[in-house]
């Protein structure tokens, strides 16, 4: 399977154009679910998890759906492809780092991804751009119907869809917010922000999931509880919850462009000034200065260069889409060296 | 500092957070073995072991009867399961119950489900039963390595499969 045609392109969610996509990346909802007669993946013998496998990937290549899902083998890639298809948030990292047969099907959006073996025998993912719950929840609530209509769920009356982990058990849902917060960043009020999540049982992390840092400004905020509350009541909560750091963020941005306006310009000009000249590059920083750039183009402080080409250099910038797009294995300072050189030729034109 | 369990000097010493109190266990090198705490061969802390420590240390007095808590289906251990964090087979949930409802309460404040059904679930189980028998049977003949019965329950899983 040959995964170098997606370096050039991005998955939809990431083209900034959804609801309140100056702030909100990209809205992501997951499903937990496993079948009924056989162990949870890390208990079944290799023999199960290649015939769990098989009957999943036919029953997932079967589905009627408008984009059609194309099923790749996680274990017959490159180390690089998988770590490929992590930094595009098409598999976990648990999923590329894991063992034994197991795969994804996905889409030519980017939108839907299904993983098979992963921690749950099925990790059913919708991606939309910017703050979009509700559609996510209807493509995904949908998406689990069609597939549970051709295998038999794990499923108990009392505590709902099972998991291997109990952490996940009832709904199996995971719905996440992927937000951009520089001027919360700036204004030093993440530690209020933080406290107002953790009293509903919210979670923050970075950009990559759980265990990831958060850099440049970015961060994730998703629900915990999985067991007594609907799927509706956890959206609608973190709804709430993303509405309030919304306006957190556009107070925080207004109070910097009527008191600091000339130090964020200044801030934002240098950060792209950076990109566009720098000769070495780390992953950190790069985050760290498109972050700046990001937000001066939603101040209205640049205007020669689109959101959708900053979005894409996010992940563009990753490890292993740079050693693609450079076309051979990089050690850390050379990998410093092409991000650099790859961020010169994209900015050149920008003024 | 004295072994808790005998007078030698402690050399192992253990910290679990219980009810948000600090609780600090002292063992002398001896003890830690006869918990297998520490491996013989190696003076290396045996992770799993003294994780195992500590929890029956943790669930008090019903400790002895969760841990013989033990699901007929994959054999999963309910220890094993804390140790682990991650259950053997959906049946675990009946037959590790006891034990697990507390984790629920603690991780969800919930033990009951609200929310979407599975819409074909009835039906599912009616059609899928046997398929999945035919299934478990298939794996096992494939280990004992009985070829031909392999065979004949592949033909009769696909006769089915493309039926349904």
């Amino acid at each position: 399977m040959n995964l170098d045609a997606l370096t050039s392109t991005t998955g939809e969610w990431l083209r900034g154009t959804g609801p309140e996509s100056d702030i909100v990346i990209s809205t992501r909802i997951r499903l937990a679910r496993n079948l009924a007669s056989f162990p949870f993946t890390h208990r079944a013998t290799p023999q199960q998890r290649a015939e769990i496998e098989s009957l999943l990937r036919d029953r997932i290549t079967r589905l009627d759906l408008p984009h059609p899902l194309r099923y790749v083998s996680v274990a017959a890639l490159a180390p690089l492809d998988r770590q490929l298809l992590v930094e595009r948030q098409l598999i976990s990292r648990e999923l590329a780092n894991g063992e034994g047969p197991r795969g994804v099907a996905f889409d030519d959006r980017e939108a839907v991804s299904i993983m098979v073996n992963e921690e749950d025998q099925l990790r059913l993912q919708v991606m939309r751009s910017g703050l979009a719950l509700e559609q996510a929840w209807h493509e995904i609530d949908h998406l689990d119907d069609l597939l549970e209509a051709k295998v038999c769920y794990a499923w108990h009356e009392q505590y709902g869809y099972l998991t291997a982990c109990p952490t996940n058990v009832g709904t199996g849902l995971r719905a996440s917010v992927m937000l951009h917060l520089p001027a919360i960043g700036l204004t030093r009020q993440f530690e209020k922000v933080l406290r107002s999540l953790q009293k509903i049982n919210l979670v923050v992390r970075g950009l990559y999931g759980e265990g990831s840092r958060a850099s440049g400004d970015f961060f994730q905020v998703s629900n915990q509880i999985t067991l007594g509350r609907s799927e509706t009541t956890v959206l609608s909560e973190l709804q709430g919850v993303v509405s309030k750091i919304l306006s957190y963020e556009r107070n925080a941005r207004a109070a910097l462009m009527a008191e600091k306006r000339m130090e964020l310009q200044d801030r934002v000009s240098r950060a792209l000034g950076a990109l566009q000249h720098a000769t070495m590059m780390t992953s950190d920083e790069t985050m760290e200065l498109l972050s700046s750039v990001r937000l001066g183009i939603n101040l209205g402080l640049l205007d020669d260069i689109s959101m959708d080409a900053v979005n894409e250099l996010f992940v563009q910038t990753q490890p292993s889409h740079l050693q693609k797009l450079v076309g051979g294995p990089l050690d850390g300072e050379e990998r410093n060296a092409a991000r650099a050189r790859y961020l010169r030729t994209r900015l050149r034109h920008t003024a | 500092m004295q072994c808790q369990f005998c007078t030698q000097p402690a050399t192992v010493h253990l910290t679990t957070i219980r009810d948000g109190q600090k609780v600090v266990q002292h063992l002398c090198e001896a003890c830690a073995r006869q918990h297998h705490l520490v491996e013989h061969s190696q003076a290396e802390l045996n992770i799993k072991a003294a994780v195992h420590f500590m929890l029956m240390h943790q669930l008090g007095p019903e400790a002895e009867e969760l841990a013989r808590l033990r699901c007929p289906e994959c054999g999963i251990k309910y220890m094993e399961f804390r140790v682990d964090g991650r259950l053997g087979c959906p049946r675990d949930y009946e037959a590790l119950r006891l034990g697990l409802e507390p984790v629920l309460k603690r991780v969800h404040r919930a033990t009951r489900h609200v929310g979407k059904r599975p819409p074909h679930h009835l039906d599912n189980r009616r059609r899928f039963n046997d398929l999945y028998e035919l299934h478990r049977r298939l794996c096992q003949a494939v280990e004992n390595e009985q070829y031909e019965l392999a065979a004949c329950l592949r033909d009769m899983i696909r006769a089915r499969e493309s039926g349904g």
